[in-house]
């Protein structure tokens, strides 16, 4: 108990904060309730999403930039096949993209381990061979979602109004791909050839191929997120959202060592909640945007220098 | 050279190997029995590491061929080389330092109870499995990582320096159960510099010189001085003065003068004098300070207690800076931290110049080309791979981190177990630059993990244990007895 403590401190912290940030949320605006939380979990929930993904790949010691490009292909793909089409035929739709997710992650994995060309310069060109495929399936916001789909992530679940549906579909989701893999050796693989490549090839692993899962992950998290852009909204995006940086600063905030082979998926789905919170507050507060900006990167990087010093203070005997 | 058992267990020959300009390999050849521990020796370049990885399947031989139980080997990469029974113990423990232990067996689909059967065969008894690899020290690393290597039961252990950063007791436990792997029948190569070892637990010894095997012979009393001859490749190595008696110290306040020294957990209190002229070695067990004091000295931790005195002045160092400034130079044990490891010989030697050549301006090529070519020579660096340090070998790499101070001019230079997992040849230039540095003035502190070494390189000895100084020993009187009953506590004797 004591050791899963300890291992989890920062995830335990995270979660602190979050519940402080709501009870702040509910001080500022007496009238925040279930349908507050409902719109604050349709906000997050394709940030979660390409959190999620990118967590994956970070923790792989990778990293993706083209995951918002390939968000905005799985936006596009499902809304434009979606449009009139039967909930039957949706739902094979919805398996479709997210197969095409798994492909488009797989080819920035592949090119990677085959040509050597080092990650970040592979998925930069690639952020740009996805945005060009997005603009060309759609070259303005349209399409359409299948109605049980858009009804997935909205309101609360079975008449529990404190229950978001976005963050059961999150929770489900998330729990359903990746605690599998997390218990499995290929869990153990990903973090092992983040955390030493060299020492996992000795050991066996097979580091290409646990590479491009890593990158396939990444992918069918990235084409979830799009679908749940299209959920929210109803049509298809094919300008890249905003979801680039604020995975990477939800990864590094949720405990991620950008370096690779530490950190879960929970504190990084936590810091995402946490970013969207204090955004939200600082609507509420009407402070400039821009301020609120400057506000929320400052947090950032307090609370993860914050960390660093109890760290260091914990190491101490 | 005896013929090659025929019941050979692994069976390369006639392999080579060539990397652009450089022939690594020209034409190895190793044989291993059922049974048998087999040294492979050579000096740095002489590719003992090109032909482990052409052995474990991490590179292809140009030419030759690799037998197993008298089958071609197809092993592509150490996942195969295990499927063929071969199991290689790397100098740098290969375990994943973000896992716990027990993740590390699950991810190469080790059993646990003969994993844990080995560990406290090889004396860690009491090692945590859910303890993350990171948490752990070296030694325990190495143990853990041959620990898994037997758990799965290899009918070919390649065990590569696997004893360099063991404390004695260690080393032994690890002698008698490879001893005990090869009574079993099992197939051992060793590789290793210490003679002491070889003669131990090898049966015969491989010996490569510039890519060729040139001599396999049978382990017996004498054979060392054969094994040098060939690995020297006949030139007679440059005798280095054994014994030397310790000079008279100068009446000048010693260069270096250390008093109470405390810092941390592990170093309590150490003092002692080094004068110029002297190279004053630093005898250790793993663990009983000598890391802490090291790193006080180079300005990387702070004191607790006690005083640093340069030149009779005293001192604080609470930056690298600091301590590069009254002359205190370290070169560090990890080679690694030293070097900038993509860049070339030439900026790696010249990076402390810089500072002193700085002009306002641009950097005086001229100058410094002179100063560096100088140190190159002096330290006859092989420079075939100059353009970028990582892909010289350990034993150029470590010239490099030596050859800069030359290069720079040292008053105080703190070497840290310069010689580790370096062979003959080299140890014995660098002896003779340390003696030439001094010779020139410079006062050297010397930690070593080799006991022999005190005679060859230094005038006196500390000896530290427990975080004290325990013993302060002549170099005439320093052979490996009494320096080990001083570094385990078991003289009474405490300097005045």
């Amino acid at each position: 108990m004591r050791r899963w403590i300890e291992a989890n401190t920062w995830t335990l912290g995270l979660a602190v904060l979050l519940a402080v940030l709501l009870l702040a949320t509910k001080l500022i605006q007496p009238g925040f309730g279930a349908s507050g939380l409902d719109s604050l979990a349709r906000a997050a929930l394709p940030f979660a999403l390409a959190t999620v993904g990118m967590a994956i790949v970070v923790i792989a010691g990778g990293i993706d930039l083209s995951i918002a490009a390939m968000m905005a292909v799985a936006s596009v793909t499902g809304a434009v096949l979606m449009d009139g089409a039967s909930d039957g035929q949706s739902l094979l739709i919805v398996v479709g993209v997210l197969l095409l997710g798994l492909l488009m992650g797989a080819v920035n994995g592949a090119l990677i381990v085959l040509s050597r060309v080092p990650d970040i310069v592979v998925t930069l060109a690639m952020l740009f061979v996805w945005q060009g495929v997005a603009l060309l399936i759609l070259n303005a916001p349209g399409g359409g979602a299948a109605p049980w789909l858009r009804a997935m992530v909205a309101g609360g679940l079975l008449g529990m109004d404190w229950l978001p549906r976005g963050i059961v579909f999150l929770a489900v989701v998330t729990a359903a791909i990746w605690l599998p893999i997390r218990r499995s050796r290929l869990g153990l693989r990903l973090y092992a050839i983040g955390s030493d490549p060299l020492a996992a090839f000795r050991s066996g692993v097979p580091v290409g191929q646990t590479r491009i899962i890593a990158y396939a992950l990444c992918g069918l998290f990235a084409a979830l997120g799009g679908l749940s852009v299209t959920m929210g909204t109803g049509i298809g995006e094919p300008i890249p959202g905003p979801y680039l940086l604020a995975s990477v600063a939800a990864v590094v905030l949720g405990g991620v060592v950008l370096g690779g082979g530490r950190g879960g998926l929970l504190g990084p789905i936590l810091a995402v909640f946490i970013l969207r919170t204090v955004r939200m507050d600082l609507t509420l507060l009407s402070v400039d945007p821009n301020v609120a900006a400057i506000v929320e990167g400052t947090i950032m990087v307090a609370v993860v220098m914050f960390g660093a010093v109890v760290a260091t203070r914990g190491r101490k005997p | 050279m005896p013929d090659a058992p025929s019941d050979a267990v692994l069976d390369a020959t006639g392999v080579a190997k060539r990397f652009g300009a450089v022939q690594a390999l020209k034409n190895a050849s190793l044989q291993v029995g059922a049974g048998q521990v087999v040294a492979l020796m050579g000096a740095n370049g002489a590719g003992k590491s090109t032909f482990v990885k052409i052995l474990t399947g991490v590179l292809k031989p140009d030419a030759g061929h690799v037998r197993i139980r008298g089958r071609d080997s197809t092993v592509s990469n150490p996942a195969g080389a295990r499927k063929w029974g071969l199991v290689p113990v790397y100098q740098e423990p290969s375990l994943i330092p973000d896992l716990s232990v027990a993740d590390n067996l699950r991810l190469g689909d080790t059993a646990m109870a003969p994993f844990r059967h080995w560990v406290s065969e090889l004396g860690l008894p009491d090692l945590d499995p859910d303890a993350l690899i990171r948490s752990l020290p070296l030694a325990s690393l190495r143990i853990v990582d041959l620990a898994r290597a037997l758990a799965i039961e290899p009918d070919v252990l390649l065990l590569d320096e696997l004893t360099a950063a063991l404390p004695t007791d260690l080393v032994e436990r690890v002698l008698r159960v490879v001893r005990a792997q090869a009574d079993a029948g099992r197939s051992v190569i060793y590789i290793s510099h210490r003679f002491t070892e070889i003669a131990a637990i090898c049966d015969r010894a491989t010996v490569l010189r510039d890519g060729l095997t040139v001599g396999d012979v049978k382990i017996e009393p004498g054979i060392e001085e054969r094994i040098v001859e060939m690995m020297l490749g006949g030139s007679v190595a440059a005798a280095v003065t054994e014994g030397r008696t310790a000079r008279p110290l100068a009446a000048a306040p010693p260069r270096l003068s250390v008093k109470g020294l405390k810092t941390g957990t592990r170093l309590t209190d150490v003092s002692f004098d080094l004068h110029r002229g002297e190279v004053l070695g630093v005898v250790a067990l793993e663990g009983q300070g000598q890391d802490e004091l090291f790193d006080t000295l180079a300005g990387n931790r702070k004191a607790s207690a006690g005083t640093v005195e340069v030149d009779g002045s005293p001192r604080t160092f609470s930056h690298p800076a600091d301590a590069i400034a009254a002359g205190l130079t370290l070169v560090p044990g990890d080679r690694a931290h030293a070097l900038l490891m993509s860049r070339s010989v030439r900026e790696n030697i010249a990076i402390p110049l810089l500072a002193r050549f700085r002009n306002w301006g641009a950097i005086r090529m001229g100058e410094e080309a002179a100063k560096v070519a100088h140190a190159i020579e002096t330290l006859q660096i092989d420079t075939r791979a100059q353009g970028e340090v990582r892909r010289l070998s350990g034993g150029n790499q470590q010239k490099v981190t030596i050859a800069r101070w030359i290069a720079k001019g040292v008053q105080t230079l703190l070497l840290f177990d310069p010689t580790r997992g370096i062979d003959i040849r080299t140890k014995r230039q660098i002896y003779s630059l340390v003696r030439d540095l001094a010779d020139q003035g410079a006062a050297v502190l010397f930690y070593t993990s080799e006991l022999a070494e005190v005679r060859l390189a230094c005038d006196r000895a500390v000896v530290i244990f427990n975080g004290r100084v325990v013993d302060v020993i002549d170099a005439k009187d320093a052979d490996e007895a009494t320096l080990m009953r001083a570094a385990y506590g078991l003289t009474g004797k405490v300097p005045a």
